[in-house]
């Protein structure tokens, strides 16, 4: 039995034809019901995401299999086979192995180490599970992915940075200030951007919320939304005495606040810190106001400049990451290569023999003075007993039928063959 | 026991070591070696003063023992420090100070001349003790100075790296190093008021302008000045901790400068 992986992703296919492939809701279930009236397909999983739409599966001979999925999925989708050539990838083995342990990892991701990804693993695979389609292999190879992942995550700080601007923005706010639950907060202007600042602030902890707005009824009903108040656009240079972050992104054609206003708000505050978030465009916050002591302004440029250098950071923990899969790779080959019938039936009897000869053992120690015919009796009936008992399971192995993967596992399990390297 | 001393030495020297590479490509895993080094040095460090004590003697009667207490006061209180806002990191800029200290510690006289008899009371411990006690708060308070500049740095440049996500928030960096300041200056305000005291009952008069007396006084007056100007016109932040390495340089020479250099009723070779 051999892995097989084929999909297509945000590096290989526009969105035009990601959205077309995607399995949604229903489609999914009756996606995973087609997969598996496939005769090549033994088990799959289908994994459906915006950047990425991919079958796992194990069969018996990845060539005609993946034959037979790619004429699967433009018959479902009704697309034009040919129009997806190029944009499919196919890997069988290691490769695919290698490939399903690096999506867990958020590694083949848009944004490398972004942590989404994992969960819509998690779900994909229960979904599959929950539905009778994975065997024992792709059950095995989707836990074992899923411990990689969270082995990448512990052991490199692959998602330590923030990779969006209004994560930075939040992570800068905790530079400055220990504690943001005593912080008061202003949203000067809307927008989308600001708004997800906003709560991403609330969530870390921020209470005291003022919005201002140049039309008043759309501040009030913004400051419903985050639980704050709203203050009037002409009002807002006198809040900023007592106020510690703002995050501005007003349309206003220039600057709003200056440089001379700043000193002066500073002084009112005896010089406690202020963070300042302009990112508006063009901005409306006048940039000399970083120079003031203890007031920093960052402006949507230098957010975006954290941002793309956590990005590089993360690029490096990448390839830190791309040894521990490789390492993992081996010990799923390692596994997967014990599920062979051949060993597992050596095994087997290696494990029968010795239960034998301890037993034997231990009852010729007991009855001492035995003669040799006797001994032999005894011996015989012991062999007879363990023998009839491991015939019919390794018949079983040796027969060639379709969940013999299952099967061995079963009876590694059952009979605690190679319990280090076993099930768990 | 003068192995001690040096063991100690030597596990300070290890902790300055690791905790300088921490700084550059540091992790928790450093952080804590630092610190198990750092713990180590102190036990040794505590038991060569013990020893001391023990056998009757307070160990601030040379130069080689004055310093040596210093950095046990440093030490003691940056574990302190660690202990009530975890601030690991601190050991990067403190254990060098303490290393030095330490180093120059045992390059200095240790030879050991009896007390003049005029000195010989409680007062020499209690007075040596409080000042020692002062100048660790304002050591560490110079040393999360140097913090508060180096993240204030990278936050205002515009340059966040992996040694500016270790480091603590500006505020619990401002706010620890002022709570050092308020522990430092009753400290040195106790030591120079027993140290008066104590002058009266040994030589008949309170102030001497002794150069270690003016010193001091030179020392309180920055201290009384910073914590003045944080209240009154809100200097913190930059000019606080800026402040707060200027006052620990003055500490710094009222302590070696003054002993070796200028002459007076505290230097020990007389």
């Amino acid at each position: 039995m051999r892995v097989l992986v084929t999909g297509l992703n945000h590096k290989t296919a526009p969105v035009e034809v990601r959205e077309r492939l995607a399995f949604d809701g229903p489609g999914l279930e009756a996606g995973l019901k087609g997969l598996l009236r496939l005769s090549e397909v033994k088990g799959a999983m289908i994994l459906s995401t915006c950047n990425r739409v991919e079958i796992y599966a194990h069969v018996s001979d990845p060539d005609r299999a993946a034959a037979a999925m790619k004429a699967f999925l433009s018959e479902f989708h009704s697309i034009d086979a040919g129009s997806l050539e190029g944009s499919l990838y196919f890997y069988a083995d290691r490769d695919a192995i290698r490939h399903v342990f690096r999506v867990a990892s958020s590694l083949d991701s848009m944004v490398v180490g972004e942590p989404q990804i994992l969960g819509q693993l998690k779900d994909a695979f229960e979904f599959a599970l929950s539905r009778g389609a994975t065997g024992v292999i792709l059950n095995r190879l989707l836990k074992k992915a899923i411990s990689v992942a969270k082995r990448v995550r512990t052991e490199t700080r692959i998602a330590e940075n923030a990779v969006s601007i209004s994560y930075a923005a939040v992570e800068l706010t905790k530079k400055i200030f220990a504690d943001l639950e005593d912080k008061r907060f202003m949203l000067l202007g809307a927008g989308e951007m600001a708004e997800l600042a906003v709560r991403h602030l609330i969530k870390n902890g921020v209470k005291d919320v003022t919005v201002v707005n140049r039309t008043y009824e759309r501040g009030v009903e913004l400051a419903k939304e985050f639980c704050g108040r709203a203050v009037r656009f002409e009002d807002f240079i006198k809040e900023l005495v007592n106020t510690d972050i703002i995050i501005c992104s007003t349309g206003a054609p220039s600057y709003i606040l200056h440089k001379s206003d700043m000193q002066m708000i500073m002084r009112g505050r005896k010089n406690r810190a202020v963070f300042i978030i302009d990112i508006s465009v063009p901005r409306n916050i006048d940039p000399e106001i970083n120079q003031i002591d203890n007031v920093y302004l960052y402006d949507v440029d230098d957010l975006q400049g954290i941002v793309d250098s956590n990005v590089e950071g993360r690029k490096k923990e990448a390839e830190r990451a791309e040894a521990i899969i490789e390492e993992e790779i081996e010990k799923f080959l390692k596994w997967q290569t014990s599920l062979d019938s051949v060993p597992t039936i050596v095994e087997l009897r290696n494990r029968a023999e010795e239960i034998k000869q301890a037993e034997l053992e231990r009852l010729m120690n007991r009855l001492g003075n035995v003669d040799e015919r006797q001994r032999r009796a005894i011996e015989y009936a012991v062999s007879a007993v363990v023998n009839k008992l491991i015939h019919p399971p390794t018949v079983a192995l040796k027969e060639d039928t379709e969940d013999r993967d299952m099967l061995i596992a079963m009876i590694r399990r059952l009979y605690g063959i190679g319990e280090n390297n076993g099930s768990r | 026991m003068v192995i001690l001393f040096e063991l100690a030495l030597t596990f300070y020297f290890a902790a300055t070591i690791v905790g300088v590479v921490e700084l550059f490509r540091g992790s928790r895993a450093t952080t804590r070696i630092m610190l198990v080094l750092a713990a180590v040095g102190f036990a040794l460090h505590t038991a060569n003063i013990a020893v001391s004590l023990l056998s009757g003697r307070i160990p601030v009667t040379n130069m080689h023992e004055a310093s040596s207490f210093f950095s046990w006061c440093i030490v003691l209180l940056f574990f302190f420090i660690e202990y009530r806002y975890r601030i690991g990191l601190l050991g990067s800029f403190i254990m060098p100070v303490v290393f030095i200290l330490m180093l120059s510690s045992s390059v200095l006289p240790r030879e050991i001349k009896p007390v003049s008899p005029m000195l010989q009371s409680y007062w020499l411990g209690i007075h040596t003790a409080l000042a020692f006690l002062g100048d660790a708060a304002f050591a560490l308070a110079a040393g999360i100075g140097v913090m508060y500049l180096v993240q204030e740095h990278f936050i205002k440049r515009k340059r966040l790296g992996s040694l500016s996500n270790r480091l603590p928030s500006l505020q619990i960096l401002d706010e620890v190093s002022y709570k050092l300041i308020t522990l430092g200056f009753p400290l040195l305000t106790l030591a120079i008021i027993t140290g008066a005291l104590w002058a009266e009952s040994a030589w008949g008069s309170y102030w001497r302008w002794d150069p270690k007396e003016v010193w001091s006084l030179i020392t309180w007056l920055i201290y009384a000045l910073v914590l003045h100007v944080r209240l009154t016109a809100g200097w913190r932040g930059k000019k606080a901790a800026i402040l707060s390495i200027f006052g620990f340089s003055v500490v710094i020479f009222t302590f070696f400068g003054v002993n070796l250099l200028l002459k007076g009723v505290h230097t020990f070779v007389r």
